[in-house]
């Protein structure tokens, strides 16, 4: 009897159950994040320090975990592929690419327009925000990696040995504010003692969070049945290709 | 809903959000239906990528 990793693993299985999971998953992705920006605009009060300005972060932290996540999720599917050569490994890690660079963008965009009223400056070279840089040109790198081989076999290998280097990102980003001087706050929510935030900013944060989270799930999902597709269209076009090759021969013999 | 002096740094920021999730989520679902058409497309011109039970058989009687 076949797990269900063992099934999910037939991309036909996948793509039968992606297509009855993802309206719901949608469905579910729009209303979290409408309630959460109910939280954030008509129940969490403004912050005590940084008034309203600080209302971005209920879009700027989610993004930043989606974007650490989505790396995280392209890595394990590079061990998938390059260890146990799951079928849908490369798959995933594919589609994560585009929309993992989009929430790194949203991060660094949000973030830099907090920095202006609360820091006074868009940009500082600092190790946080150098560090989710590196990480947006590492997810480009792999989008422009796989791009530039026409072999997708060697692509895949390739950009998932790059994505299991890129790992290393994570902790950095992670203990970035820790490490020397910085004008990004430390962290507040993810911490071994506890989140240091009244829950009355933590709750509609958390909600984001969760509708970001859920949304990445359906995006990620339509991207890779999306890829299936176009494996599938690839597939059939090398056939036509073979079998119009074979009836231009077969006349000379 | 009065948000202060930098009300311009919230609504720019939420709006990059939903424009950049609207680009993706319109990229996705124009770019499931362009694969959609091309393997309606290729199963229309009869094209498989593999012969299945009848056509081995054909062949085999050809």
């Amino acid at each position: 009897m076949q797990t269900f990793t063992q099934r999910l693993a037939n991309p036909t299985q996948f793509m039968g159950l992606s297509a009855r999971l993802l309206p719901w998953v949608a469905g579910l992705a729009a209303a979290i994040i409408a309630y959460g920006l109910y939280l954030a605009f008509f129940v969490a009060p403004p912050d005590y320090l940084q008034g309203e300005i600080a209302r971005i972060m209920f879009v700027h932290v989610p993004s930043a975990w989606i974007a650490m996540a989505g790396y995280a999720l392209i890595a394990v599917s590079a061990f998938g592929l390059l260890v146990f050569r799951h079928p849908l490994a490369d798959v995933a890690a594919k589609a994560a690419a585009p929309i993992g660079a989009a929430f790194t963008f949203l991060a660094l965009f949000t973030g830099s327009l907090w920095g202006k009223p609360a820091w006074g400056t868009y940009w500082v070279w600092d190790a946080r925000l150098t560090s989710v840089l590196i990480l947006f040109f590492l997810y480009l790198g792999l989008i422009a990696l796989r791009s530039s081989i026409d072999d997708e076999t060697l692509a895949s290998k390739l950009t998932a040995i790059l994505a299991l280097v890129g790992i290393v990102m994570l902790p950095i980003i992670k203990f970035s504010v820790d490490w020397g001087n910085t004008l990004h706050q430390p962290s507040s929510v993810l911490k071994l003692s506890g989140p240091t935030i009244h829950s009355s900013i933590l709750t509609p944060l958390l909600v984001m969070g969760a509708g970001f989270l859920v949304l990445f799930v359906a995006m990620h999902l339509k991207a890779m049945r999306n890829e299936i597709l176009r494996r599938r269209v690839k597939a059939l076009q090398l056939a036509e290709v073979a079998r119009a090759a074979s009836q231009v021969v077969a006349p000379a013999e | 809903m009065d948000l202060g002096p930098n009300a311009s740094f919230i609504w720019t920021a939420y709006g990059m959000v939903a424009f950049v999730i609207a680009g993706l989520i319109t990229w996705l679902v124009l770019d499931g239906r362009e694969q959609q058409r091309r393997l309606a497309d290729f199963e229309a011109r009869g094209v498989k990528r593999r012969a299945g039970p009848k056509a081995a058989t054909a062949s085999s009687e050809n």
